[in-house]
């Protein structure tokens, strides 16, 4: 019989949240599959936004001196773009990959901070809406008497300035009015809750694994989870100091990127290069990390070369903070800085391509099952290489002088970042989707989509490479009829709207095949990892008791033995040995004590968009009103009863 | 944690939360080490205009040093009475750990005035600009930390007391306190003696 003591519900002041189903179970949870769930679907709604911004982009650039977006409306959308695609979409995205699999990969009950866990969470949600509530009340005004002074729609008085956000373009003067401000603000916030994320993971990782999880037996995933929170950890102080400036510069009359006080525009340059190239590690990375997961269990062989493949990625996120400054030979950097980062930009496909060579040997001689999961997988790699090998180009000073602000580096980053992050992001979620829900995707709707994306997506982004040779310059929002330039944007323009066709396909099979599809069973791919190793869809409790582990790759070896030619042989006690493992899953034998829900976390974040509001319209109020908010869940948050002193009070009674 | 409960925990045998916290501390340093360095680029360069060197005092600003490193001790102090139980030497030494924070702010909130007052404002330059941004983002990790302490000599006044497991306690508190002391050194040494 299922035995889980619920703690007392009761605290020194409030209520302790209660709910087990309906909205509030999901506002006080800080279970952390609830918490996965819920950033992959808000991630999710984001990249819808991210992309139909996007193809408004593609519209108007469909075809030669075309109006359909004015100036100020393309330079928001592009500047939306971006940073609604990075910090609201992919890192997010990734996050929910963390936060639902790191647990059970490593054999805990949760991580190492379940309230904090759901503070990240609910910071990214406020600092999301406080980002887009720009459309509502921001003002993104052309300097009095500029180029494009002129009336601005909604739609324009977004963020205008660059996902980058440029100094002294994106300062006050260049760019009067609130957007900028709402940006600035904004990524400060979703800063906030990565950083905490961080802190999270690496304490997880470190100290929640199960007996035996050695950290050489931990799955690829979980690695690349730990270097992904290291750079985070490591990268986010340094942006958000920057943007302290940049608010400073722009609400109090500093000069920190302004020439006229004797501040450098270029430091804000270094800065955020120095945040925002780890930060494309912090993208690209967790799809590393599923893809090494995807690969051996579709091919029926273990990964080639663990240790490579790990060591990989940690000289990825080490190197990848001393080549920052390859994004801006176009500034004044003298030769010898622009030698010695061209030298570590080349330095550093080294690691990427040991980890290419690794999945290449991994597929090398396997039985592959080509299902959608390891289809994407294959897609990333392939794209992933295109990528990969256009960046390398930018190394050499002279032509990225040359590629600088044209459409080759968007081809080029798209390649990365889509073609790579992208593609491995939804092979992870059509891997995972039977653990996730307990059903089976429809694979024939896996596929399609799978096609379309891989055929919309080099239609897309493949043409921007000699688009951008030929000199389309990046951010220009019209281009004359006689540059020759209107046929291979028209294509990109279709393929843009192919990629869009093959999302459709995608959220018709997850909300179908959510509902109807045909039950999965517990480990539908004869995977490797110990997450396949308890019931689909996870208990609530994830492990019915701590698993103990024996090698890499467990639940794999608890299948298998290797004949003498080293081929898997499933061992004979295999199918009873998992209905066993069911069995137990379902119904643990011992007292479990799961983490409180929290009404604190939600609380506490909801203070901080107010803070922002208050910095911006300098209103004493608004201020008052988000120390206030915060100040109440940080003295909930101390005064509520943690787990241990309810064991305590248990044993004493 | 009762022994029937299977959930091993810390294979790196330190406590988990401390662990965080070191965690933390560690991204820290970062947000420090970019306004130091900050400071240190625009130091060195030639810029008209007001400077620190034309408005401060270093006598002043070593007594209010002096009276920060001292907290360090009674902070010390407060942490070994908690190890020996001693609750109530517990609570006075915390109280005066916070005490000396507050002297040293209130040293903070008098030398910004004068520096007001002498012309070098948060707009004049760059200079004044990186000074006010830097020494006020420790300042408010002190009142962050001073809030801690008065909030710890709180919970202090219960019967239970105080004690060294559980929650966001004295020892993360310390750590916190002598972590904004240390970066107070290297401040007091970047940008008043260098």
């Amino acid at each position: 019989m299922t035995k889980i003591i619920e703690p007392k519900k009761q605290s020194n002041i409030f209520k302790r949240p209660s709910s087990e189903t309906g909205i509030w179970s999901w506002i006080t949870t800080v279970d952390h599959k609830k918490i996965g769930i819920m950033y992959g679907y808000a991630a999710f709604f984001f990249l819808l936004i991210g992309g139909i911004e996007a193809l408004l982009l593609r519209i108007q650039l469909a075809s030669p001196d075309n109006n359909f977006l004015s100036a100020a409306e393309y330079n928001a959308m592009f500047t939306m773009h971006g940073t609604t695609m990075i910090f609201l979409a992919i890192m997010p995205i990734s996050a929910a990959f963390f936060n639902y699999l790191l647990p059970l990969q490593i054999g805990a009950r949760d991580v190492a901070f379940p309230r904090l866990n759901a503070l990240s969470f609910w910071i990214f949600i406020f600092g999301g809406v406080f980002l887009y509530s720009t459309f509502l009340f921001g003002t993104a005004g052309a300097p009095q008497g500029g180029y494009l002074a002129e009336e601005v729609s909604r739609l324009g008085s977004a963020p205008n300035g660059g996902w980058f956000g440029y100094q002294p373009n994106a300062g006050f003067k260049y760019s009067p009015g609130t957007a900028m401000d709402y940006w600035a603000i904004g990524l400060q916030i979703l800063g906030i809750a990565s950083l905490v994320s961080a802190f999270n993971f690496i304490t997880t990782i470190l100290n929640m694994r199960t007996k035996g999880m050695r950290l050489m037996r931990m799955p690829v995933f979980t690695w690349m989870t730990f270097a992904v929170s290291f750079l985070l950890a490591f990268s986010l102080p340094i942006i958000a100091i920057a943007l302290f400036y940049v608010t400073f510069d722009r609400q109090f009359g500093t000069t920190f990127f302004l020439t006229e006080g004797g501040g450098d525009p270029i430091l804000w340059q270094h800065l955020f290069w120095l945040f925002g190239h780890p930060e494309v590690y912090i993208l690209i990375l967790p799809a590393f990390g599923i893809v090494s997961e995807v690969l051996p269990t579709f091919s029926r062989k273990p990964l080639f070369g663990y240790p490579a493949i790990v060591f990989a990625g940690f000289g990825i996120a080490f190197i990848g903070f001393g080549v920052w400054a390859h994004h801006m030979f176009a500034s004044a950097i003298s030769p010898v800085a622009q030698a010695g980062f061209g030298l570590s930009t080349m330095v550093i496909a080294v690691p990427t391509g040991v980890k290419i060579f690794n999945w290449l040997g991994t597929i090398w001689g396997g039985k592959l099952k080509l299902n959608t999961p390891m289809l994407f997988s294959l897609g990333f790699i392939g794209m992933f290489v295109i990528g990969g090998l256009s960046g390398v180009t930018h190394s050499i000073v002279p032509a990225d002088t040359q590629q600088t602000d044209t459409y080759y580096v968007v081809a080029h980053f798209h390649y990365v970042l889509f073609g790579g992050a992208m593609f491995g992001i939804f092979s992870g979620l059509y891997y995972w989707f039977p653990k996730v829900w307990g059903k089976m995707y429809n694979e024939a709707l896996g596929k399609i989509h799978f096609w379309l994306m891989i055929i919309g997506f080099n239609l897309t982004f493949g043409p921007m490479h000699w688009l951008g040779l030929q000199g389309q310059v990046r951010r220009t929002w019209v281009y004359a009829e006689e540059t020759n330039l209107g046929f291979w944007n028209l294509i990109v323009s279709i393929g843009a709207f192919i990629i869009a066709l093959s999302i459709l396909v995608f959220m018709a099979n997850w909300i179908y095949s959510k509902r109807k599809g045909p039950e999965a069973g517990f480990d539908p791919w004869d995977a490797r990892t110990i997450e396949w190793s308890i019931p689909s869809p996870t208990p609530v409790w994830n492990f019915s008791k701590a698993p103990e582990v024996k090698s890499l790759d467990d639940f794999w070896h608890m299948k298998y033995d290797e004949d003498e030619d080293g081929r898997p042989v499933r061992k004979e006690g295999a199918d009873a040995l998992l209905a066993e493992l069911e069995e137990e899953g379902l119904n643990p034998s011992e007292e479990i004590v799961l983490p409180n829900p929290s009404y604190f976390p939600i609380i506490l974040a909801s203070g901080l968009p107010f803070l922002g509001y208050a910095v911006i319209y300098k209103m004493l109020p608004l201020a008052i009103l988000g120390t206030l908010l915060i100040l109440i869940g940080s003295f909930g948050w101390g005064t509520e009863p943690l787990e241990e002193e309810f064991m305590e009070d248990l044993e004493n009674e | 944690m009762s022994d029937s409960h299977s959930y091993p925990h810390e294979p790196t045998g330190v406590e988990t939360r401390k662990l965080g916290f070191w965690i933390f501390l560690s991204t820290e340093i970062l947000f420090f080490g970019t306004l130091i360095t900050t400071f240190m680029i625009f130091k060195g360069r030639d810029f008209p205009g007001i400077k620190l060197t034309d408005v401060y005092d270093i006598p002043f600003t070593s007594v209010s040093s002096f009276v920060l490193l001292m907290s360090s001790l009674t902070m010390v102090l407060a942490h070994n009475a908690l190890e020996n139980n001693d609750q109530e030497k517990t609570r006075v030494w915390l109280l005066s750990t916070a005490m000396l924070g507050a002297v040293f702010l209130a040293g903070q909130i008098y030398e910004f005035t004068e520096f007001y007052h002498k012309g070098f404002e948060l707009s004049s330059n760059i200079f004044s600009s990186t000074f006010y941004v830097l020494t006020g983002f420790h300042g408010l990790h002190v009142f962050i930390g001073v809030v801690l302490l008065l909030a710890l000599w709180g919970i202090g006044q219960r019967q239970k007391g105080l004690s060294l497991d559980g929650g966001m306690n004295l020892e993360f508190v310390a750590l916190y306190w002598h972590f904004v002391d240390i970066v107070w050194i290297v401040l007091f040494t970047v940008v008043y003696l260098i």
